[in-house]
């Protein structure tokens, strides 16, 4: 029965985890931290085929790398009024990277502090450790490239 | 002669950077000569205008689908000012059927649109202006016999909810344009679903 009851807790508090919404500020506070883990953070939607094509790798290297200081964040930028496709396409596809919907507003008040030469455009991916950017990436990675880029900065 | 060659490797340099950026503001703008939903080829030339609201769309994406019937209105407001919209879509269509010529037909009769829709088969344009996603917009200017580049970005601040938009980029910069006032914001940026290039 308590057993029971601790999966329920867990599994409700994965449930709360799927449909995060946070802001920019919360944004800067998750991924800024003084410590030696390196933030990956994707930005996707669910309707971003290309996003979609690349979410198995970065699933791959979030289970491969659960024993190192490496922290994958996948933050969609999916409309806020359609936060349930988010939840639905995490559910449906068993994501167990960290997840959470950025809604930040105006995106001209806030794409150039992720990285000025980002034009918007998705997929993109951005690389923080100890509060300071490593390197930011506008489009889609393969398995191999993601490997890469994560491997040139965790070295 | 080792200056020289550094100069001529900064200048190569410096081209590719500007190729792959594509345009800034104040650039002179290229025409171009594309095919419309309606079979015949359009340019800006023939358009003869003030000046012109060049939108990269397409048709699958969500943030292009949010805009399609606000371009309907802004086309409305901007041509009666001289400023007519001309879309273009860029988007590989072997990749996207969605964004075929022939659906550019049926989402254009579907949502009546009142501007050509153009097809940049090529990409070339897209590749030109320095388009990365879907919608992006240069608003040019005729100054001369040239096309200046004076605005680039997003349409408006709210791509989720028209009612809820504060700031209407395109708009405020034709009136500035019309007045002759400096425009106050020349460069925005949007999400947007990237242009899909051929492979």
């Amino acid at each position: 029965m308590k057993i029971c009851f601790s999966l329920l807790i867990v599994f409700f508090t994965l449930q709360v985890d799927a449909q995060k919404i946070i802001d920019f500020d919360q944004f800067i506070e998750r991924t800024h931290q003084q410590n030696d883990t390196l933030y990956v953070v994707n930005f996707w939607a669910t309707w971003c085929k290309p996003c979609i094509a690349e979410i198995p790798a970065f699933e791959k290297l979030n289970s491969e790398l659960k024993s190192s200081p490496v922290k994958i964040i996948l933050l969609s930028l999916d409309f806020k009024s359609q936060s349930s496709n988010v939840e639905a396409f995490i559910n449906k596809n068993g994501i167990q990277s960290e997840t959470a919907l950025l809604s930040a507003g105006n995106p001209n008040s806030w794409i150039d502090k992720i990285d000025e030469s980002w034009s918007g455009a998705i997929p993109a991916t951005v690389y923080y450790r100890n509060s300071e950017k490593l390197e930011f990436h506008e489009g889609d990675y393969s398995e191999e490239t993601l490997k890469n880029s994560i491997n040139k900065l965790t070295q | 002669m080792k200056n020289i060659a550094i100069a001529i490797f900064s200048l190569i340099l410096l081209s590719s950077f500007v190729n792959h950026q594509g345009y800034h503001i104040g650039d002179t703008a290229t025409d171009f000569n594309l095919k419309n939903i309606d079979g015949k080829m359009v340019s800006l030339s023939s358009m003869k205008a003030e000046g012109y609201v060049v939108v990269f769309t397409c048709n699958h994406c969500p943030f292009a689908k949010k805009y399609e019937d606000r371009l309907v209105k802004l086309n409305k407001i901007t041509s009666a000012k001289g400023y007519p919209v001309v879309a273009i879509n860029s988007n590989d269509a072997e990749q996207y059927p969605e964004d075929s010529f022939e659906n550019m037909k049926v989402r254009a009769e579907e949502k009546k649109f009142n501007f050509p829709y153009l097809h940049d088969e090529s990409q070339a344009i897209a590749r030109t202006y320095g388009a990365t996603k879907t919608p992006h917009v240069f608003v040019l200017n005729k100054e001369g016999d040239d096309l200046k580049v004076r605005y680039i970005g997003a349409i408006d601040d709210n791509t989720e909810d028209a009612a809820a938009v504060k700031i209407k980029y395109v708009e405020n910069a034709i009136d500035a344009l019309k007045s002759k006032k400096p425009i106050e914001i020349q460069e925005t940026k949007a999400i947007g679903c990237s242009i899909k290039w051929k492979k």
